[in-house]
């Protein structure tokens, strides 16, 4: 993959990573659609989709509270899902290697977030004399800075992404020892226990709680089983 | 000051979709406070004296400081704020209902829709392709359901605002925000339960015993996670032992 090729993905990045707070939040930026939607953009939507799910499960207890620090997955599932399913036949590796760059970017791109947020504070400060006069030109101009400036770092950093991580993950997948039950075995132990904690945090108050999510699991492993 | 008013259709529309956009410019200082006189604006047009008279920018400049609501809900602000402003309602009392409507807007919001709609949703979603859905049919289950109540809730917010104006708080007693969250809650903690062994099943792509086992640790390991790291974040916990493990697996 060079670098013309990884531009069209970056757009993708930026187009998914502007959902997550700014345009226009419904939820195309979460991992299970980002990650799908990339391994669809290089041909192969069943490994998109399985790094999304993957971190759908990591992304369960993170929510996006008012003005709370949180890693963001729309640009970062899209470097994940790309990687991912840009890996023949699916080696020992690919998952645990490709999950930990979109995890590293999410955190990266969760830190762009809060710098592009000060811009917008310092960008409104400039303003504030005609928002104060209630010009609606300086009103609707801020708005559209904000888009195009979130539009412009979710492409960054997908872009950036990409850059550092096509070749760092096959690497690490070319030397990888572990075999392949016991990778996913590993990867998926850490995302559903953060799930089921996730779950918990979020859910605890809820009456019976405890009760109705025993009881799925209990309907969970049958169906397991029953397959 | 509420009753029969309505909203000229294409203005009605036009703060619809704007709003979609009422975090463009989301920042410390004012958070949503910018957006929220971004959506206003389209009725702010029909105050006296159109966009060039005082009434409109004297408007804009109120509504244009700080401000906080769910993003879902600040419908809900701009149609109560925007027919405040069309009832010719006295800028102070304006003011101290603006600040009054902020807190509950931001809270309700939190509950139903970060709390526990988009979690359902996601669990829904991850039951799908634990059964076997294929990308498609996961994508348009998760995007349906959500956005059915998404773009929902924001019309809602808009027309109720509007319907109400200062009496907006009374629509904040509805049935499905105030009893909504926990009979969600209830749905989705047996989701949860549902959903979790199955994703793994079809990651780990075993039918048996390592899926179970891998079921049990992830158990107790997010049970123990639950109750006594009550401030470690998910994503530092998987970022340090995915590291770990990667470095284990490359170098042993």
């Amino acid at each position: 993959m060079n670098i013309i090729d990884i531009l069209p993905v970056a757009v993708l990045g930026a187009i998914l990573g502007l959902d997550v707070v700014t345009f226009p939040q419904a939820m195309i930026s979460r991992p299970i659609v980002a990650a799908t939607a990339a391994g669809a953009f290089v041909g192969a939507p069943f490994a998109g989709l399985t790094i999304g799910a993957t971190l759908e499960l990591l992304a369960l207890g993170m929510l996006p509270f008012g003005a709370s620090k949180y890693p963001e997955w729309g640009s970062a599932s899209v470097v994940g899902g790309v990687l991912y399913a840009s890996q023949l036949n699916d080696p020992p590796g690919a998952l645990p290697a490709s999950l930990l760059a979109a995890l590293l970017t999410a955190v990266v791109s969760g830190w762009s977030m809060i710098k592009l947020r000060r811009l917008n504070a310092a960008r409104a400060a400039r303003v504030r004399a005609d928002l104060d006069a209630g010009d609606a030109d300086a009103i609707t101009g801020l708005q559209l800075f904000g888009l195009t400036a979130d539009l412009l770092r979710g492409f960054l950093v997908t872009f950036t992404g990409m850059l550092v991580f096509k070749r760092l993950v096959p690497a690490i997948v070319s030397i990888w020892h572990s075999n392949m039950m016991y990778s996913r075995a590993i990867v998926m132990s850490l995302a559903a226990a953060i799930a089921v904690a996730a779950v918990w945090k979020i859910f605890h108050l809820v009456p019976h709680a405890r009760i109705l999510f025993l009881a799925g699991l209990a309907m969970g492993i049958s169906l397991i089983i029953a397959r | 000051m509420s009753g029969e008013r309505h909203l000229p259709p294409l203005t009605w529309m036009r703060m619809y979709l704007r709003l979609f956009a009422v975090q463009g410019a989301w920042n410390y200082e004012t958070l949503l406070g910018n957006g929220i006189a971004f959506c206003m604006e389209p009725a702010l047009r029909l105050l006296p004296g159109g966009r060039a008279g005082d009434a409109y920018t004297g408007a804009l400049s109120r509504h244009a400081r700080y401000f906080n609501a769910h993003p879902y809900f600040a419908g809900v602000a701009v149609g109560a704020l925007a027919r405040a402003e069309l009832d010719a309602v006295p800028p102070a009392l304006i003011d101290r209902f603006r600040t009054a409507l902020a807190g509950p807007l931001g809270s309700v919001g939190d509950r139903l829709v970060w709390a526990t709609w988009l979690p359902l949703c996601s669990l829904i979603a991850l039951g799908a392709f634990g059964l076997g859905a294929g990308p498609v049919a996961v994508i348009a289950i998760f995007l349906l359901l959500y956005n059915v109540g998404h773009f929902s809730l924001r019309a809602w917010g808009l027309r109720v605002g509007f319907e109400k104006g200062l009496r907006v708080a009374d629509a904040l007693g509805h049935p499905i925000i105030r009893r909504g969250p926990q009979y969600l809650g209830v749905a989705a903690a047996l989701l949860a339960g549902i959903s979790i062994p199955l994703t793994i099943r079809r990651v780990v792509g075993d039918t048996g015993g390592v899926t179970v086992m891998v079921a049990m640790v992830a158990l107790i390991g997010g049970v123990l996670l639950a109750r006594y790291g009550e401030r470690a974040e998910g994503w530092r916990l998987a970022l340090a032992i995915l590291s770990l493990f990667v470095l284990y697996s490359v170098i042993r």
